[in-house]
C-alpha cells in the first residue's frame, strides 16, 4: 500500500452545477465545498433532489450533457479536474477516482460474469496481463468478502444475491486501488445486516488509506463511517462538520428534522388499552411451500400464525426471502395456504383443502381489508387519474356513484392532500403523495384491518416519518388495524405494539415490541437490533424541542 | 431517485402539457395522409379526368404539363390513377389491419386470460404460424380465395395475423399480472370487471401505434400481392396493380412504376412517423 502522505486528496470549494435546457434550467448545487483526505470518509447526505448525487458525478466528469460545472477549486492532488477534458478523465476514471454506481443489479452488465466485469475495468487501464488481471480479479473479489471467489468470479449479476452484487461493484471501481473512491448510495436497498456487513467492508477500505466519499439518503447509516457529513438540501450544503458534532449538535432545522425522521427515533406513543378485544385477523399455522427454478420445493413460510384486535398494530420484520411478504399475501386472501388457516372478522378467510374459502366467498368483505404496497405507482392503473382510482375504490365499497365527489373529497382530507389532487395523475405526484392515495384508497370501504407491505421503504426519511404519523393519527381516528410488514426494525418499533421477527419462513422471535427490542434472545433478532444506529437507539443524542 | 432521473423526465411532462405545435415530423405526415382520406373520399377533388378512360394517340407521355405523371401505354393519366388508387390502398390498409386486428386480438386475450393450457395452447399456435413468412402466408390465402379486393383484404389481414397475435397474447399477460390487477382483487372487484376495466384497456392501449403503423404495413404487403398477379387485375387503378403493369415499360416509361411506387413509399412511411408521434405522445404522458 502507498505511503498516506503520498496519496493526494480530493479538494472541492465552491462547486456550483447547473443542468437543464430552456425555462427548466437551474442551478441544482451551490457553493459545495469539502474535501475528501487519505483514510478518511466523507458523507454527502440528503433526500431526493437534494442534488447529492449530480455533486458526486460531477466529481468524475459525469453530470451529464449540457451540465455546467464551475468550482473555485476542483482538485486531485495536483491535478485541476475542471479543465480536463474527456480523454483526460477516461485515464483518471478507475485509476485515481473510483465509482460505485447506485443500484448494482443495473449496474453490472447482466450478460458478463462479475469476473470479466473486473478484469475490464483492469484491461481498460492496461494493467498487465491476462493471466495476472486473473489473478488480480480473485484477490479483489476475496478482498471485499465475497466467499468462494474462484466460483463467484464465473456468475453473471443475477445469480448473486444483493449483498454480493453491491461488494462485486465495489470491488469493481477497487480493481487499481483508487486513492479515491466515490460510492452512490452504497447501501440502500440492501437487507439490514447486509448493510451492515458493506459498512464494515467500506470502513476496512478506509483504513487502508482510501478516501471515501459517500453519498446517501440515509444519515444514521452513513454516520457510522462517516468522519465529516455534509447535509444537502436544494443543492446547498445547510450544515457541515464532524459527524459526532453535526448529529449531536445539529445547527439548522433541515438536519434536525433527518435526524429525527429516522425510524425508531420515536418508539410508539404508549396508547390506551383498545376498547374492544374483538379479534380482527387471526392466523394459524399457515405453510406455504414455493417449488423453484431447480425444481426443488422451499417452504417460504413455515408455521406462522397471529393474532390481531382492532386498533392495534403487528409488526413482521425480516429480510428479503424471510417469508414476511408471502405471509401478508396469504393474510389477504391472494395466496392460499398449504395448510393451517385464516379468520377475518370472525369468518374463515382462508384455508386448505376441506377449508379452502372460494374467491367469490371472500369478495364481498374484501373491501374491509385494505392494503397498502411498497410501490404504489406500479398498484395504480396508469390511465387513471385519483378521482377515478378513489372512485374505482368506492365502488367496491357499494358507495353510490352520486356520493361519490364528497366521498373523495373526505378522503383526501382524511390523507392530508389538497382536494385538488384528484384531478391529477399519481405519476405527476411525489413518491410520499403516492402513498398518500394508496392509504386513501385503502380506507375508502372503512377498513377493519390494512396490511402494509413495507409502505414506506421507498420513500425519504422525511417522507417516511409524515406517512408513519398519518398512519397513526387513522389508527386513533377509527380504530383500524395494521398488519405492518417492514425489513426496517427501526419502523417496525415505531408503529407496532407487537411484533414477529421472521428468518427462514419461520417466527424465531415474537413478543411486545419494546420487550423484544430490549432483550432480543434469537441471535437474528441481536443482529437486528444490533443494526439501529445507536445514537437512534439510546435516543441521548436527539435534542429535545427539535420538531 | 437522484435528481439527474427526474430531470429529463420532468423536461418530457412539461414539453407535452406546454401544448406546443406537433413537430414538423408529426405535421406533414399527418397533412399528407389528411389529403390521401380527402381523394379516397372524393378524388374529383383533385382530378376531373377519368383513371380508366383511354387515349391511344397519348401513350407514353413523359411527366408534363398536361400529364403531371405522365401516361400509361393506353394513354391513361397516371395521376389520376395514382389520385383514384389512393382509396383502394387506403381500403386495403385499413380492411387488411381490421381483419388482423380482430384476429390477433380474440386470440391474443383467450389466450393471455385463458388458464396455463389455452395459454399454451395459443402460444404454440402462433409460434407455428409465425415460423411461415407472413408473405407465403398471404398468398396461401390469396391463392384459395381468388382475386379482387376482398379476398386481397383477407389474405392480407391473415397473413400477419401471428405477429400481432403475440403482441397483444404479451400485453394482455402483463397487465394481468401488473400491481393495479391485483389491487383491485384486493378491492374485492369482479373477474369480469377487472378484465373490462384494467387489463383491456391497457393491454389495448399501445395498438394504436401497432394499428397506426400497420396500415402501412399492410398497403405495403397488399401492393406486393397485387404485384404478384393475385390482387386487383388491370386495368384498375391500384397502386401494386400499377406497379405490376409498369412493370413490362420500366425501360421506356420509368413514371408508370415511378408514381406508383412513391405513393406507397409516402403513405407507409407517414402512417409510420405519425404512428411514431403518436407514440412518443402516449408514452410521454404514461409510465
Amino acid at each position: 500500500m502507498t505511503d498516506l502522505t503520498v496519496r493526494p486528496s480530493l479538494v472541492v470549494e465552491g462547486l456550483a452545477v447547473t443542468l437543464g435546457r430552456g425555462e427548466h434550467r437551474r442551478r441544482v448545487v451551490n457553493e459545495v465545498s469539502f474535501t475528501v483526505a487519505p483514510g478518511k470518509a466523507v458523507a454527502l447526505v440528503g433526500e431526493s433532489g437534494s442534488g447529492k448525487s449530480v455533486t458526486a458525478r460531477s466529481l468524475v466528469g459525469l453530470a451529464g450533457d449540457g451540465a455546467d460545472v464551475t468550482a473555485r477549486a476542483l482538485r486531485y492532488g495536483d491535478i485541476d479536474l475542471s479543465a480536463l477534458g474527456e480523454r483526460a478523465w477516461r485515464r483518471l476514471r478507475g485509476k485515481d477516482i473510483g465509482f460505485v454506481l447506485q443500484d448494482a443489479l443495473v449496474s453490472l452488465d447482466p450478460l458478463r460474469a462479475v469476473g470479466d466485469e473486473i478484469a475490464e475495468a483492469l484491461a481498460a487501464h492496461g494493467w498487465g496481463t491476462a493471466a495476472s488481471r486473473k489473478r488480480r480479479v480473485l484477490e479483489l473479489l476475496d478482498s471485499v468478502g465475497i466467499p468462494e471467489p474462484a466460483l463467484r468470479a464465473r456468475q453473471r449479476p443475477d445469480q448473486l444475491s444483493g449483498g454480493l452484487r453491491q461488494r462485486a461493484l465495489i470491488a469493481t471501481a477497487l480493481a487499481l486501488d483508487p486513492p479515491i473512491l466515490i460510492a452512490d448510495e452504497p447501501t440502500t436497498a440492501l437487507d439490514t445486516t447486509v448493510q451492515a456487513q458493506i459498512l464494515a467492508l467500506l470502513e476496512t477500505i478506509k483504513q487502508r488509506g482510501t478516501g471515501l466519499l459517500i453519498i446517501s439518503h440515509d444519515l444514521a447509516v452513513v454516520s457510522r463511517i462517516a468522519d465529516e457529513v455534509v447535509v444537502l438540501h436544494h443543492g446547498e450544503a445547510v450544515e457541515q462538520g464532524p459527524t459526532a458534532e453535526v448529529l449531536s449538535r445539529p445547527r439548522h432545522a433541515y438536519t434536525r428534522l433527518l435526524i429525527n425522521s429516522v425510524p425508531g427515533a420515536r418508539p410508539r406513543k404508549p396508547r390506551a388499552a383498545p376498547t374492544s378485544s374483538d379479534t380482527v385477523l387471526e392466523a394459524d399455522g399457515l405453510v406455504k411451500s414455493y417449488v423453484g427454478p431447480d425444481g426443488v420445493g422451499r417452504l417460504a413460510v413455515d408455521d406462522v400464525g397471529f393474532s390481531l384486535r382492532a386498533g392495534r398494530t403487528i409488526g413482521i420484520v425480516g429480510e428479503s426471502g424471510s417469508g414476511k411478504s408471502t405471509t401478508a399475501r396469504i393474510a389477504l386472501g391472494l395466496l392460499d395456504p398449504d395448510h393451517g388457516a385464516v379468520r377475518f372478522d370472525g369468518a374463515p378467510w382462508a384455508g386448505s383443502g376441506e377449508a379452502r374459502v372460494r374467491e367469490r366467498d371472500r369478495r364481498r368483505q374484501r373491501p374491509h381489508l385494505g392494503v397498502v404496497y411498497q410501490d404504489p405507482l406500479s398498484s395504480f392503473d396508469p390511465r387513471w387519474t385519483v378521482a377515478e382510482i378513489l372512485g374505482d375504490a368506492l365502488d367496491a365499497g357499494g358507495v353510490p356513484e352520486g356520493e361519490h365527489a364528497t366521498r373523495i373529497g373526505e378522503l383526501l382530507e382524511r390523507v392530508r392532500l389538497p382536494a385538488e389532487t384528484a384531478g391529477r395523475r399519481p405519476l405527476q405526484l411525489s413518491g410520499g403523495q403516492r402513498q398518500r392515495i394508496a392509504i386513501a384508497r385503502s380506507l375508502a370501504a372503512s377498513p377493519k384491518v390494512i396490511v402494509c407491505d413495507e409502505p414506506v421503504s421507498a420513500l425519504d426519511v422525511s417522507v417516511q416519518a409524515q406517512v408513519l404519523d398519518l398512519l397513526d393519527d387513522l389508527q386513533r381516528e377509527t380504530g383500524v388495524a395494521y398488519l405492518f410488514i417492514s425489513h426496517d426494525l427501526g419502523v417496525i418499533r415505531q408503529v407496532s405494539d407487537e411484533v414477529l421477527v421472521m428468518f427462514g419462513g419461520r417466527v424465531v422471535e415474537r413478543g411486545p415490541t419494546e420487550e423484544v427490542l430490549g432483550n432480543p434472545q434469537h441471535p437474528f433478532t441481536q443482529k437486528l437490533v444490533a443494526a439501529i444506529p445507536a445514537h437512534v437507539a439510546g435516543l441521548d443524542l436527539v435534542p429535545s424541542g427539535a420538531p | 431517485m437522484t435528481l439527474s432521473d427526474v430531470l429529463p423526465g420532468r423536461a418530457i411532462a412539461s414539453r407535452i402539457r406546454i401544448g406546443r405545435l406537433p413537430p414538423a415530423g408529426a405535421v406533414i405526415p399527418g397533412l399528407f395522409l389528411v389529403l390521401l382520406i380527402l381523394a379516397a373520399i372524393e378524388p374529383r377533388l383533385f382530378t376531373a379526368a377519368n383513371p380508366l378512360a383511354i387515349a391511344p394517340r397519348e401513350a407514353f407521355q413523359p411527366p408534363g404539363p398536361a400529364h403531371l405523371f405522365g401516361t400509361d401505354q393506353s394513354g391513361r393519366d397516371i395521376f389520376t390513377r395514382v389520385i383514384y388508387g389512393a382509396r383502394q390502398s387506403l381500403l386495403l390498409g385499413v380492411g387488411a389491419i381490421t381483419v388482423s386486428m380482430s384476429l390477433a386480438i380474440t386470440l391474443g386475450v383467450i389466450g393471455g386470460l385463458g388458464g396455463r393450457i389455452t395459454q399454451r395452447a395459443v402460444g404454440w399456435t402462433l409460434d407455428v404460424l409465425f415460423s411461415f413468412p407472413t408473405l407465403i402466408l398471404a398468398l396461401l390465402f390469396a391463392s384459395h380465395l381468388g382475386n379482387g379486393i376482398g379476398p386481397l383484404i383477407i389474405a392480407t389481414g391473415i397473413g400477419n395475423v401471428p405477429g400481432y397475435a403475440r403482441m397483444v397474447l404479451g400485453q394482455v399477460v402483463s397487465a394481468r399480472h401488473a400491481g393495479y390487477v391485483e389491487a383491485a382483487r384486493a378491492l374485492g372487484h369482479s373477474p369480469a370487471r377487472i378484465i373490462r376495466r384494467h387489463i383491456l384497456p391497457n393491454a389495448m392501449r399501445p395498438l394504436i401505434v401497432t394499428v397506426t403503423m400497420g396500415i402501412g404495413q399492410a398497403i405495403v404487403w397488399s401492393s406486393a400481392l397485387s404485384f404478384l398477379g393475385l390482387g386487383a387485375k388491370p386495368p384498375a387503378a391500384e397502386w401494386g396493380t400499377m406497379l405490376s403493369m409498369g412493370r413490362d415499360f420500366v425501360q421506356r416509361a420509368w413514371w408508370m412504376t415511378f408514381f406508383p411506387g412513391l405513393f406507397i413509399v409516402l403513405t407507409t412511411l407517414s402512417t409510420t412517423m405519425f404512428g411514431r408521434y403518436l407514440q412518443r405522445r402516449l408514452e410521454g404522458r404514461l409510465p
